[in-house]
């Protein structure tokens, strides 16, 4: 369908005809066209956040939690460069977004104009791609192209900037078909030769290890099918990284709980010990690999991805699968069936002994108190009374996060929404509000820090407006933890800057909102709060005081291997334990 | 930052291939949609990930597609220049990244003019040197030649330093434009 419309008009009908059914954004001088035609229909549900990031984050929360393009709409100038945070976390995390952002018109390009930013020029590094149209020819095309960039292949944030008078300009709308981009042709289905080469060496393997990520969980529910599938069919134990929690059931026999900086002592063990690493969708992320001259040293290693240029970037890999983790897994499933693979059943039985002894380790164990609340208890008993509940998590950046990943046990894929790549402090509030927003009856729930949640708060104004029940945990030990706990291993000790000074009443702040505010610091009686929250049928803030000195671990110091991890009850100095190598790293 | 530095080399989080493997030159064809932001897109990446670039060329080539050809010189690792070429695929408007060197057998020419500045027997040297390096004379004044030199960049550096001690001024160079041999396309 062909039809003459304005620019601005054609935003609105491309975004329909993409199925955006919610459109994050704030308006400005360069989007007031747009916002007029938005103003004209009701399919498109516009929310109205108090800072682009904010817009950018939920738009992510919303992608990830639905599997959809997230989208945004921005102004010029600040409009864009406060979005550029989120367009970053999005990039690095592989997060499907469209964001629109108005320019003042094509004649001022160029002249310092009011609220003139080069936002191509910007974004230029933190999206996949972005589009400057100067003719309202491209503008239908170019709208198409963005959310076909943004879904496929390897997901990314693509940014569609257009100035004022092309929004005003009339021209010819033509509907979304079918594209064949000339230059972007990502390879979706992997060369079956190898795939077969990779159920070989699978079958043969003594100590296999599947490895996966965020990778799998982008590529689709059924990609989370296929994997438990393989797992089964195999016996192989399961590990995951952050991005790619709930792919693999935490409640499964195979899992061995995350892995990495802050993962489970079996996980890392294995995946330092294991003969054959399959790493599925994920990228060898320093967080994940710990000293790199030292990673997995007796293995053969199998990378599935759908970007070779992840592939051979931080490890050198066997063989490499170039493709789409759910077209690969299934071609996986199917091979190990056809040709009735079986495995080394001796061997693996050995493993699974070598696995269940780190397991008994229990790295994830923590001292129980009964006078303070221990962060783990926290996160520990939010799960156990949310469990059987349709519940999402989304989480701000640091101790928090990294406890609500161990402690928190993820079923199913799309439940949890956390900043992984860029680590953004303030993601958590509007990524649960874009959660809420795409599953309106579930459990939402933002588990964050009591530093994090204010770099974000005035979004609290968006979830009231929106009426977004979400429920903001805060695990408050009056420190930026993370960070305490990084000059205690580096820096002696010296809490430079890290003490969360000045803090609001999170009740009184809540109740300014015209929301229910929670305190707790009794473990005693952290169900009952935990279950008023629950059971709150508006936005909650839960102000959890927590033990202000506890710190994050198990962790593999930076500069150290997967065998070289400080457990939670050694004695040793965590001062002393990394080089002056290590130091240097982040 | 340089990829190729030693701190990176000495990171415990750096590769343990890159560590071992020499630093190679290779030479990447990479044919682009001629499009506002393209050049830009390439040079930021290089810039943005740390990688070198010892020459880059860039001109229209099939005006009707409206496709460019970026010619790139590019010193590292083996595996960075792997990572080099992927990194330049994910570009959206980037039709095809050739490595040139890895293929071999690629013909590859530089045009540089180089003025030099002298009198007597200076000037009867310079000339005799450009007629053994086939380097034409397209500016000449009492006391001053600009020559123009065409050949692989080994040729014309070797010119350049023959130059110098007679009196060189300076040297303008395009870097370096290359094609695979044979019917076959890139």
């Amino acid at each position: 369908m062909s039809k003459m419309m304005t620019g601005a008009e054609m935003v609105v009908q491309a975004l329909q005809d993409q199925g955006v059914t919610t459109l994050f954004g704030y308006p400005g001088g360069a989007v007031l066209p747009i916002y007029d035609a938005l103003f004209h229909q009701t399919q498109v549900q516009h929310v109205l956040v108090r800072h682009e990031q904010g817009a950018a984050h939920a738009a992510e929360g919303y992608a990830r939690s639905s599997g959809k393009v997230g989208c945004l709409l921005v102004t010029s100038g600040p409009g864009a460069t406060n979005a550029v945070t989120g367009l970053t976390d999005a990039l690095l995390d592989s997060i499907p977004l469209v964001c629109i952002t108005g320019q003042v018109p094509t004649h001022l390009i160029g002249s310092d104009a009011f609220q003139e930013a080069d936002t191509v020029g910007i974004t230029r590094h933190c999206t996949k791609h972005n589009y400057l149209v100067r003719n309202i020819e491209d503008l239908s095309r170019i709208l198409h192209e963005a959310f076909y960039i943004a879904r496929s292949g390897r997901p990314g944030p693509v940014v569609v900037d257009i100035p004022k008078d092309v929004q005003f300009a009339t021209g010819l709308y033509s509907a979304p078909k079918n594209i064949q981009h000339k230059t972007y042709q990502p390879q979706l289905k992997a060369e079956i030769a190898k795939v077969k080469q990779a159920v070989a060496m699978m079958a043969k393997a003594k100590k296999p290890i599947l490895y996966t990520g965020g990778g799998v969980i982008n590529a689709g529910p059924l990609a989370s099918t296929l994997l438990r599938e393989l797992v089964k069919l195999t016996g192989f134990p399961i590990t995951s990284t952050l991005m790619g929690l709930g792919a693999y059931p935490a409640s499964g026999k195979n899992w061995l709980g995350m892995l990495g900086m802050h993962g489970s002592y079996e996980a890392n063990n294995a995946m330092h010990d294991c003969d054959l690493m399959i790493c599925v969708g994920a990228r060898f992320d320093d967080r994940i690999t710990g000293r790199l001259d030292a990673f997995a040293p007796h293995s053969k290693k199998i990378h599935i991805d759908i970007d070779p240029s992840s592939i051979n970037k931080n490890v050198q890999v066997d063989l490499a699968i170039v493709g789409d983790c759910g077209h690969v897994l299934d071609d996986m499933v199917r091979l190990w069936r056809s040709e009735a693979h079986s495995v080394d059943k001796k061997a693996h039985e050995a493993w699974w002994e070598q696995i269940n002894q780190w397991r008994a380790r229990k790295s994830f164990a923590y001292k129980k108190s009964e006078t303070t609340i221990k962060p783990q208890y926290a996160v520990e008993r939010l799960y156990e009374l949310t469990k059987k509940r349709n519940t999402y998590i989304t989480t701000e950046v640091g101790q928090h996060q990294m406890w609500a990943a161990q402690h928190f046990h993820f079923e199913e894929p799309n439940r949890w929404m956390t900043s992984g790549g860029l680590g953004t402090m303030g993601y958590g509030l509007p990524a649960a509000i874009g959660t809420q927003l795409a599953h309106p009856d579930a459990l939402v729930i933002d588990i964050a820090g009591e530093a994090s949640i204010l770099m974000n708060i005035q979004e609290l104004s968006t979830a009231v407006q929106f009426r977004c029940p979400v429920k903001i945990f805060i695990l408050n030990n009056e420190y930026m933890g993370m960070v305490r706990q990084w000059q205690e291993l580096l820096h002696g000790g010296r809490y430079s800057s890290s003490y969360s000074e000045a803090l609001p009443d999170f009740v009184k702040l809540a109740e300014a909102y015209g929301l229910k505010g929670i305190r707790c610091s009794d473990p005693a009686k952290l169900d009952d709060a935990i279950m008023e929250m629950i059971d709150s049928p508006q936005a909650v803030i839960f102000d959890c005081l927590v033990d202000k000195t506890e710190n994050c671990l198990p962790m593999i110091p930076s500069g150290k291997a997967h065998n070289e991890m400080i457990l939670p009850d050694a004695d040793e100095d965590i001062g002393s334990v990394i080089d002056d190598k290590g130091k240097m790293l982040v | 930052m340089n990829a190729q530095s030693p701190a990176a080399a000495l990171s415990p989080y750096s590769s343990s291939n890159g560590k071992k493997s020499v630093s190679e030159t290779h030479t990447l064809s990479v044919l682009v949609d001629n499009e506002p932001g393209v050049l830009a897109r390439v040079v930021g990446l290089f810039s943005g990930r740390g990688y070198n670039i010892e020459s880059l060329t860039v001109a229209e080539v099939a005006h009707a597609q409206a496709q460019s050809r970026i010619t790139i010189v590019t010193t590292g690792a083996p595996a960075t220049i792997e990572q080099i070429s992927h990194q330049l695929e994910r570009i959206v408007p980037i039709h095809r990244v050739t490595d040139l060197t890895l293929l071999g057998g690629a013909v590859e020419r530089e045009l540089a003019m180089v003025k030099v500045k002298g009198k007597g027997e200076n000037r009867m040297e310079a000339m005799r040197l450009s007629e053994a390096f086939r380097a034409r004379v397209i500016d000449a004044s009492l006391e001053s030649f600009i020559f123009e030199l065409t050949g692989a960049p080994k040729k014309i550096d070797d010119f350049v330093e023959l130059m110098r001690p007679i009196g060189l001024v300076e040297v303008s160079r395009t870097g370096v434009a290359a094609i695979t041999r044979g019917p076959a396309a890139m």
